[in-house]
């Protein structure tokens, strides 16, 4: 296997407060290769923004990240300060995030806003940059690229507003994309759109996309792997195939079986009784324990064991399916 | 006789500029047509959805429904009882308290400074109703523990602060429920529990429900008919069953291929163009008619009336 663009081991997220210390992030490890789409799925709360962010270096204090490493390209980035993360940050990490109207500045032309990125990343001219934008409106899908470089945030819809996103975060040709939610306040049709984009530029560039979303959905068509979040631990990573059709993880299964689904009917849904617990209040051991069917007695003493990067595996003592490579 | 029965409702807002600015930048009025002509019936003990995009006038309709919003033509009848022309005050009294809502942000839709005992039982003390030990038991038939009644709504978790609103809408033993998108603001395990729920009580207490939502599967999973709306237009209705195996509308086609399939791993599918037009100036003719890869001349010109085509209404002229 070729050396992964991003690569984060071991990394932990703390917010110290008042009453003790919140660990939103806890011994998260994960690699994502040129040319992939992780999806990282998980229930709000999960963790899964606030890993995204401190990959990014936006952790807003007093969060910081308080254990484990992030590799670039093979490069550390978790200690950049100040200068140096600013330079990665659109240079070589593009970011989208939920809501494409606050991401943009609603007083400057988009394509001011393309030149400006890609004036401060790449040594080109003006002119230069200005033409790069239209290509990259263009690319994006925007009709009429050439005048709409012109047009303000507020004369697009919000599927192209997404789509300016997307080319703002692709203009300084990054090598990691992180998609926080990029859909999620988008229309059916439109978010088909979408997701059909940044799977065709992620496969033609070989950029490697973080892509954060509770959509169960969006997930099995877009990403090539998944990492299941839970309260902060990686519950499950492996193959999207495998992972959705064939969980291991009793949260997965919960996950799975309380997604309506056409081919069940209208059976009643499954639900995992209660909910994620928070973050100052987790239980002794498996943090899904208290709500797990196949809770055991070593499931209350330690956390399950920690997922480290092959295929297929879980972070469960007592998975449903074998944690071999399948 | 159907519970409920819309006949060519419409609604249409005036979403002008005041009037000097309008003289002084010459501009006329402009009407926004949010639900244009829509008909149909909810049965009792039954679910009907409505299902669209955004700007596609569900939750306008709903608001009609429940008496938020007054027609702008057409009517609303709830058991024979049209609330905007009806004018014996207690009829109008009667049907009211048949009919509650939920809407979809249980963080908005709760007085933080309330407690819960009060927010469950106001439906039934508004009409100095008897409320002794009420809030208790709804509490207990939604999920939750009598002892909450006495917390606030800040001490609940999303969920369960939908639990909360479920069980107010209860309060007064209404017949229908308008739920606007109950589940969107909840996470999958706790949509699960919360639609769970709803089809229980409904069960128990021989609710009707009109259930408003973009989601496609959570729709399927609920409903005994859904309608599919675009800028305003029923343009189909059919059981589940049918609709998700035979779309005949090219919108409803379209929606069922776009929405995000679990099993579609890596699918490759062409994305659907286009958006939904201006609803201020929309096309003339059937309003899906720029986006559709089949629109002839007279779908360009002449607006599809709904009409029956093998049990399915749809509004369609090339459906046979």
């Amino acid at each position: 296997m070729t050396s992964p663009i991003l690569s984060i081991r071991n990394l932990s997220v703390d917010i110290p407060t008042r009453q003790g210390t919140l660990r939103p992030v806890n011994g998260v490890s994960y690699d994502i290769a040129a040319g992939e789409i992780l999806g990282v799925v998980g229930e709000s709360g999960a963790g899964k923004s606030m890993a995204g962010n401190a990959v990014i270096g936006l952790l807003s204090p007093p969060a910081h990240i308080s254990a484990g490493e992030i590799h670039l390209n093979g490069t550390r980035i978790d200690h950049l300060q100040g200068e140096a993360m600013r330079c990665l940050r659109g240079k070589e990490i593009g970011m989208v995030f939920q809501d494409p109207l606050t991401s943009l500045n609603p007083l400057l032309k988009i394509g001011d806003q393309l030149t400006e990125t890609m004036l401060a990343h790449l040594d080109i001219s003006q002119a230069d940059a200005r033409n790069r934008a239209v290509a990259a409106l263009e690319e994006v899908g925007i009709p009429g690229a050439s005048e709409r470089v012109d047009s303000y945030p507020h004369e697009f819809s919000g599927g192209m507003r997404q789509r300016v996103v997307i080319a703002l975060a692709l203009c300084a040709e990054p090598s990691l994309i992180i998609a926080d939610e990029p859909t999620t306040a988008l229309d059916v049709s439109v978010q088909a759109q979408i997701i059909a984009l940044l799977k065709r530029l992620c496969h033609e560039r070989g950029t490697a996309v973080m892509l954060i979303t509770h959509d169960m959905g969006v997930i099995a068509e877009a990403a090539d792997r998944v990492a299941v979040m839970y309260a902060g631990r990686l519950a499950e990573l492996g193959p999207v195939r495998d992972v959705l059709t064939r969980p291991c993880h009793p949260y997965t299964d919960g996950l799975m079986g309380s997604t309506p689904l056409a081919s069940r009917g209208r059976a009643r849904l499954h639900q995992i009784p209660g909910a994620m617990p928070r973050l100052d209040a987790l239980p002794a051991g498996c943090a899904f324990g208290p709500r797990c069917p196949r809770v055991q007695d070593d499931c209350r003493q330690e956390p399950g064991p920690s997922i480290q990067d092959g295929a297929g595996r879980s972070a469960c003592f007592h998975p449903l399916t074998s944690q071999g490579v399948t | 006789m159907a519970l409920v029965s819309i006949r060519n409702l419409t609604r249409i807002f005036d979403v002008s500029k005041p009037w000097l600015n309008r003289l002084i930048e010459r501009r006329s009025r402009a009407l926004l047509t949010a639900v244009s002509d829509v008909s149909f019936e909810i049965e009792e003990r039954s679910v009907y959805a409505l299902v669209g995009e955004s700007g596609s006038g569900k939750s306008t309709i709903g608001k009609m429904l429940v008496g938020l919003l007054g027609p702008s033509s057409g009517s609303v009848e709830i058991r024979g009882v049209d609330l905007a022309r009806e004018s014996d005050a207690k009829k109008i009294d009667d049907v009211r308290a048949d009919i509650q809502m939920i809407f979809q942000d249980p963080f908005a839709s709760l007085n933080p400074r309330w407690r819960v005992r009060n927010i469950i039982v106001e439906p039934v003390a508004a009409r100095g109703g008897k409320t002794d030990g009420l809030a208790e038991r709804l509490l207990e038939q939604v999920g939750l523990s009598a002892r909450d009644a006495g917390k606030f709504p800040h001490e609940f978790s999303g969920g369960q602060r939908q639990r909360i609103c479920i069980a107010r809408a209860l309060a007064s033993e209404p017949k229908l429920i308008v739920c606007d998108e109950p589940t969107s603001a909840l996470d999958v395990s706790v949509q699960a529990q919360v639609l769970n729920l709803m089809s229980d009580l409904k069960d128990e207490f021989g609710l009707t429900y009109l259930f408003i939502s973009h989601d496609l599967t959570v729709v399927q999973h609920m409903a005994d008919k859904i309608g599919v709306l675009y800028l305003g237009r029923l343009v189909e209705e059919a059981d589940p069953d049918t609709l998700f195996d035979d779309p005949k509308h090219p919108y409803s086609q379209m929606l069922l291929a776009a929405a995000p399939q679990l099993g579609a791993f890596g699918r490759e599918v062409p994305p659907p163009t286009g958006e939904i037009p201006d609803p201020i100036n929309p096309p003339p003719g059937c309003a899906y008619n720029p986006r559709c890869s089949r629109a002839t001349e007279l779908c360009r010109t002449t607006r599809p009336e709904l009409r029956d085509v093998r049990g399915v209404r749809v509004a369609c002229h090339l459906v046979e």
